[in-house]
């Protein structure tokens, strides 16, 4: 089982299942959404309840905090009323043991009426205990009496003796040697959720975060490059070798091999230096602050704060983004979440912006200050699209989608040591492999239809080009061009593409092209007529264009409706044709 | 020492208070049940948000965050403070 779990709640939403090995029998073990009871009204707690009076399970474990014992045992409880193997795993001790707390584990267990098993799971040996345990119950050699809490009366009652019944067991087996245990999570939170350093901080994170990524992303992409370079004449020679006709020589290499390389080249690194990063931040716990901070924010603009969780899930993959967005309780909130998650720009499209900021805002500055240039740009820009949600979302939730916010109880946990190692495996296997993989998988296609659009023409003009021109005069009203405009539709498969379609056009060669230095691109793209202008409305539109087919998908399961699928379509993609039509009048008439 | 009545939203920070009643709309009074706060649960603020709202409380070893209308359907015994400080 090697389900990431990050530091906040809402990490897992949707059910995941692992299989493990113990005296030559199989566990399935499935990990459902974490919850604080059974009967709250959230979709991801929906799930879990619902899992757990399916009955088809042999053994339910529930894993507890051993540093908040007293409010896990509620769900404890709950539990045991609807199975009676149960097991109770006692995690994280050593939080516990470092916090002075002590916890009479056997005690517990002959008042509970369970087995009860004590673990740090961030060391492999106390795990066989429980899965020993886990076996035992399996076949029938350790029985459970789980004791039940005498209830005829309604919900609210019972949930009162619930925590009055888990608050004596607590007393009864806990002891606090030391009540200022959590002195330096409570200075580290003045701090990052002061009224003067908050913002600041948070906006100083994501820099770190995107400054790093921009300039350890460089050489290996290069590298990368490089590689793929050297292995295309290759593969033209082995076609060449088994006879390949040459048209369909041309399309593999030309057409899908060079889509896909670029898309490796470009994505890969900036990934693998993205992800991880974010993982740390998740793992310290730092999320539900974010959230504690702006909810002010989203709070006036009739949101919840949670959104902000969300978003910044976006910038990993707006298509996890949408699935995070069950976090959120009221489902109005949810919606108005889900439908503004893609005016953060995901990973796909930093690159893109990345390069665009690097070759006209910073322009000639090289080395450490234009990198800062760039990392400041591409801040202004997240910065614009947080804007943007924050406004959307406020004109929906006073149009078509009216109602009082619903509450905003969120819990902050306290802050955990992130396991580096953990991190980066997890992070390179589960999250980058992933949407690399996904973006392979469209862009391979997507590589094909281009190269085919390039080549096959009419009277020399290929059918590329007599789009690009269909498209142009409206295109140049927002301030691009149709060949611009042309890339961003034939990217709707995978945001990534879009950078190299145009310059595929403009070079007016028949398949992608890659190109080692931004220097070369800035060159071909101001030969190609670009200004300030259209980098600035480029960058604009990257942030408010419709989402990708993966994102839309996911909207279409999320929300179970076409109606609002095509409203998330058309819901950015308006927005950013008509903020690059003002921006570009603006300009013209003013400069 | 004379035990005041007061809305949680009140509380000045770091001043601690009993829960006396919870008068929310009942899906937020489920969660904050669920969360353990009854009657009589001593809870505390510890945490303001950059824009002033919402708070973080601390109460049975966890912070949770909640909003000033909510907090204000909150009622607490605590002992007497100053409303102006």
């Amino acid at each position: 089982m090697h389900q990431h779990t990050g530091n906040w709640p809402g990490k897992t939403v949707s059910n995941a299942s692992g299989i493990c090995e113990y005296l030559n029998k199989k566990f399935l073990f499935i990990d459902i959404p974490g919850t604080y009871s059974l009967q709250s009204n959230s979709e991801e707690e929906e799930i879990a309840r619902e899992y757990l009076t399916s009955g088809n399970s042999n053994v339910t474990l529930v894993i507890v905090d051993a540093t908040c014992l007293e409010r896990n045992l509620n769900l404890v409880f709950q539990i045991m009323e609807i199975t009676n193997n149960v097991i109770v795993c006692v995690n994280l001790l050593d939080e516990a043991k470092k916090k002075g707390i002590t916890i009479n584990l056997e005690k517990l267990s002959n008042l509970l009426g369970v087995p009860v098993v004590g673990t740090v799971a961030r060391k492999k040996k106390t795990l066989n205990n429980l899965i020993s345990t886990v076996y035992k119950m399996c076949i029938g050699k350790v029985k459970s009496k789980p004791i039940k809490i005498e209830n005829n009366e309604d919900d609210e009652t019972k949930i009162l003796k619930i925590v009055k019944k888990s608050e004596e067991i607590c007393k009864e087996v806990c002891t606090y040697n030391n009540s200022e245990y959590n002195i330096k999570d409570r200075k580290i939170d003045k701090i990052l959720t002061s009224k003067k350093f908050g913002i600041p901080i948070m906006i100083a994170f994501l820099g770190i975060i995107f400054w790093l990524t921009i300039i350890g992303a460089n050489y290996p992409s290069q590298v990368l490059f490089d590689f793929f370079n050297f292995l295309k004449p290759k593969l033209i020679d082995i076609l060449t070798f088994i006879n390949c006709p040459e048209n369909l020589c041309n399309m593999l290499v030309l057409g899908v091999y060079q889509t896909l390389t670029w898309i490796i080249s470009v994505m890969l690194p900036p990934m693998a230096i993205f992800f991880p990063l974010f993982t740390f931040l998740e793992d310290l716990g730092y999320l539900p602050r974010i959230a504690f901070n702006m909810d002010g924010i989203f709070k006036k603009c009739s949101c919840s704060g949670k959104q902000m969780i969300t978003m910044c899930m976006g910038f990993g993959c707006n298509a996890a983004g949408c699935v995070g967005c069950r976090i959120i309780n009221s489902p109005r909130e949810r919606l108005i979440a889900i439908l503004t998650n893609s005016f953060v720009p995901c990973n796909g499209r930093f690159p893109f912006l990345i390069s665009i900021a690097t070759i006209f805002i910073a322009g000639s500055i090289s080395g450490f200050k234009g990198s800062i240039i760039s990392t400041i740009t591409v801040i202004f820009v997240i910065i614009f699209g947080i804007l943007m949600t924050l406004l959307v979302s406020k004109i929906l939730s006073k149009t078509i989608l009216k109602g009082l916010p619903s509450s905003f109880v969120l819990e902050l946990p306290p802050y955990r040591k992130p396991q580096i190692g953990k991190i980066l495996i997890r992070s390179i296997f589960d999250r980058t492999l992933f949407v690399l993989g996904r973006a392979i998988c469209v862009a391979a296609p997507a590589g094909l239809v281009i190269w085919l659009l390039a080549n096959i023409g009419i009277h020399d003009t290929s059918l590329l080009t007599i789009i690009a021109n269909f498209f142009d005069p409206f295109a140049k009203l927002m301030g691009l061009d149709g060949y611009i405009l042309t890339a961003f539709i034939l990217g709707l498969p995978a945001n990534e593409i879009v950078l190299p379609i145009i310059l595929m056009c403009y070079l007016k060669n028949t398949s992608l092209i890659s190109i080692e230095d931004t220097n070369a691109i800035g060159n071909i793209l101001i030969q190609n007529g670009w200004t300030i202008i259209t980098a600035i409305n480029v960058m604009i539109f990257t942030v408010l264009h419709f989402p990708c087919t993966t994102t839309l998908l996911t909207i279409k399961k999320e929300t179970g409706s076409l109606k609002w699928t095509l409203f998330s379509f058309l819901l950015p993609t308006l927005c950013g044709i008509f903020i690059c039509i003002l921006t570009n009048l603006t300009y013209n008439i003013f400069i | 020492m004379n035990k005041k009545s007061h809305t949680l939203n009140n509380l000045p920070i770091n001043h601690c208070g009993f829960i006396k009643e919870i008068t929310c709309e009942n899906n937020i009074k489920r969660r904050l049940l669920d969360l353990g706060l009854i009657r009589g649960t001593k809870i505390c603020p510890i945490l303001v948000s950059p824009f002033k709202d919402p708070r973080a409380f601390l109460f049975r070893g966890s912070i949770i965050a909640i909003r000033s209308e909510d907090a204000k359907k909150i009622e607490v015994y605590c002992n007497d403070f100053n409303e102006n400080t």
